[in-house]
């Protein structure tokens, strides 16, 4: 099959089957309806951009996390990625805002360099993903853990938490446009920009398909690790929100990657590669963390939450998974 | 029964769902883990009078009862074992090093074998085993678990002085038992606190690390009974995980349900940052809130001007097992249990536990500034 072929059977699916943000998109309006009911203030301009500054990180890393999915791998490595370098920017910023820049800087070089070697392994040594991200993910607690013992040094400056904190103040009848949603919207168009690109067809066509791709002389390898790499990117970024917005903390990035890849399964991309849109994917985080707002309006408590959401994700899928069959 | 006494309310369907019920309501089952015995002695224990040196709390003692320790009277120097349940949270981090510097203090210690189970009891269980075949004059066991742990203590028990701290055991076996007052009595401190400056009917949020752990249940169990008996509303229950970006995003949804929180109650104050900074996001004013003697929040307080009390569960007491094991091996009577005093921080005495130089994690009431190598072992400056 070559890359056109492939991106043709993509389009040819129905807009309901696998793949599709339709259904993604339902249960967003559904839940949103929902939350018009139970709270109309939360469609005050002010409390959504207050919103989409909570899902913003997460939205982040779910775009990062399509790349890698829809190439047909994981990377387990983003949470335990977003703890290392929160504590590494505290540790360096040390409370000196003039470190902020370049701190920034490196903590976005060094998501870089997480995803590279993630890439590298798994393309080049032929480790699956799954173990490289993994073991990825066991280092860098690890290194974490042994370098602070435990108990994260330093201090963010409140310049470096401006991002995932403020704003644009002032702004009529929206009030504050916290800067978070800026990243957020620049994030989002490059996701997008780069899926329009030969590279997303691409990405596509190894997914469904790694063997056709490299007959049909795609250089799978490198759009593989570049996938990586971009997924790292997004973990930096989410990291520098998240960071900026709860503060210094070991628990920041935990579990972070299993809900980004919810997040991504429920915004209808396919495990194993080859299916569904990045527009998809974080529709899926915005749709979780909108859940996850119904059910605290709703007065469901922390741990029946975890219930109710995996119920929900569960649903989601297999009716996903059936509707493929048919 | 002694919780028959406690379950004279009506438990709410859900911690939130009784948003609107009378006063004092939302605060939902009394947990299985309330013991009112154990209640009633801690909330004795709060006003009782310490014994010992005024400076260093770490050697005080509540009530203390002797035990006589004649029979294990040994000549030094000691090989002295520590079996720790593990070192995975800034708390116990600081504890540690407390101990590690103490050590240093005394020179009759020759060696000090440290055994880390982190957090695995059939780790724990064969680390104790191991200890034991290393020659050790005494062992100092910080249990993981409680019921699990049990038989391996007993076992070490038979062969050298134990000593148990900061969790305990089901057995009467260990020389003594060392730690603070305890999880009643933290959580009565905070919610007290709320009582008295939160105004009658006001609004009060509560939020937990996690669900199931017998000293964060003893927390909340006790401030479940002071707000049951107060006019304040619990407007919800929640579970954290330690955080603070969880917490802050929980804060936020009960500003936006309710247009304003008045209290804040916390069974550990790790997130209390976090919880704080949720309102000043808001733009709305800091409520009442329940801390810890971290650093970060300690801080916030004083630049702030919170309104704010922080019940501690004091690091010092991990000097406390290393003084204890000296004793018994020189043959002087330990207090056992040995209780520590429990010092709650509030507005008079603050400015004394707040210190720039520390970490913002580190925990203030570590009673480890005359320790060698402090503040750099502690990451201070």
């Amino acid at each position: 099959m070559t890359i056109a072929a492939a991106t043709e059977t993509q389009a040819r699916r129905t807009r309901w089957g696998t793949g599709s943000v339709l259904p993604v998109l339902a249960i967003l309006v559904l839940l949103l309806v929902a939350i018009a009911i139970r709270q109309p203030d939360f469609y005050d301009p002010p409390a959504l951009l207050a919103f989409l500054k909570r899902s913003a990180p997460l939205i982040i890393l779910a775009a990062g996390q399509y790349f890698v999915i829809v190439s047909g791998d994981f990377d387990l490595s983003v949470g335990s990625l977003v703890t290392a370098e929160v504590v590494i920017a505290a540790r360096m910023i040390d409370g000196d805002p003039s470190a902020t820049w370049p701190v920034i800087a490196l903590v976005l070089g060094f998501g870089l360099l997480v995803g590279l070697v993630n890439g590298l392994v798994t393309t080049l040594l032929l480790v699956p993903s799954f173990i490289t991200t993994l073991g990825m993910y066991l280092i860098l607690v690890g290194a974490v853990y042994t370098w602070t013992g435990g108990s994260p040094r330093g201090a963010l400056s409140d310049e470096f938490r401006q991002l995932g904190r403020r704003g644009i103040d002032g702004v009529p009848w929206l009030g504050e446009i916290p800067y978070a949603v800026l990243i957020l919207l620049v994030v989002a168009a490059l996701a997008i920009l780069a899926m329009r690109a030969d590279f997303g067809k691409m990405l596509l066509a190894v997914g469904d398909n790694p063997r056709a791709a490299r007959l049909a002389g795609g250089r799978v390898a490198g759009v593989r690790t570049t996938a990586f790499v971009i997924s790292g990117g997004c973990a930096a970024v989410a990291a520098i929100l998240l960071g900026g917005f709860g503060g210094v903390s070991f628990q920041v990035g935990a579990g972070l990657e299993f809900t980004a890849i919810t997040a991504v399964v429920l915004g209808g991309v396919v495990l194993g590669g080859g299916r569904g849109s990045v527009v998809g994917a974080m529709l899926g985080a915005l749709t979780l963390q909108t859940l996850l707002t119904l059910l605290n309006l709703l007065g469901v408590a922390g741990a029946l939450a975890s219930a109710v959401q995996g119920l929900i994700i569960l649903t989601a899928v297999a009716i996903g998974g059936l509707r493929a069959r048919t | 029964m002694a919780l028959a006494s406690c379950s004279s309310d009506v438990p709410a369907a859900s911690p939130s769902g009784s948003a609107s019920a009378d006063a004092g309501g939302g605060t939902g089952e009394t947990s299985s883990f309330f013991v009112q015995g154990d209640y009633d002695n801690e909330m004795a224990l709060r006003t009782a009078s310490a014994t010992g040196p005024g400076d260093k709390p770490w050697e005080q003692a509540l009530n203390p009862k002797n035990a006589d320790t004649a029979k294990y009277k040994k000549a030094g120097p000691y090989t002295l074992c520590f079996s720790n349940a593990g070192v995975g949270n800034p708390w116990r981090q600081v504890g540690f090093k407390n101990m590690q510097a103490e050590v240093k203090l005394h020179p009759e210690i020759k060696s000090f074998q440290v055994a880390d189970a982190e957090s695995k009891d059939d780790k724990q269980i064969s680390d104790i085993t191991d200890l034991l075949g290393k020659g050790c004059s005494a062992l100092i066991v910080s249990p993981n678990t409680t019921a699990t742990l049990t038989p391996a203590v007993e076992q070490a028990c038979a062969k050298v002085p134990v000593i148990v701290f900061d969790r305990g055991v089901n057995t009467k076996c260990p020389v003594t038992f060392i730690n603070p007052i305890g999880g009643y009595a933290f959580g009565a401190a905070g919610a007290e606190f709320l009582v008295e400056k939160v105004k009658p009917g006001g609004n009060v949020l509560a939020l937990r690390i996690l669900p199931g752990v017998d000293v964060l249940e003893a927390r909340w169990g006790a401030a479940k009974v002071a707000f049951d008996k107060s006019q304040l509303k619990v407007v919800g229950v929640e579970f954290t995980d330690g955080d603070p970006a969880k917490t802050k995003t929980i804060v936020n949804n009960y500003i936006q349900r309710f247009g304003s929180i008045d209290g804040i109650w916390m069974d550990a104050g790790a997130t209390a940052v976090a919880a704080a900074e949720a309102f000043e996001d808001a733009g709305k004013p800091f409520p009442a809130i329940v801390g810890e003697d971290q650093q970060d929040f300690l801080r916030m307080w004083q630049d702030r001007k919170l309104t704010a009390v922080a019940p501690t569960y004091p690091t010092y007491q991990w000097r406390t097992p290393v003084i204890a094991a000296l004793k018994i091996l020189k043959g002087e009577p330990v207090p056992s249990p040995w209780k520590l005093p429990q010092p709650t921080i509030n507005d008079g005495n603050l400015a004394q536990y707040v210190d720039p130089s520390m970490p913002p994690l580190h925990y203030a009431m570590c009673g480890c500034s005359d320790l060698p190598g402090y503040p750099g072992a502690w990451g201070g400056k």
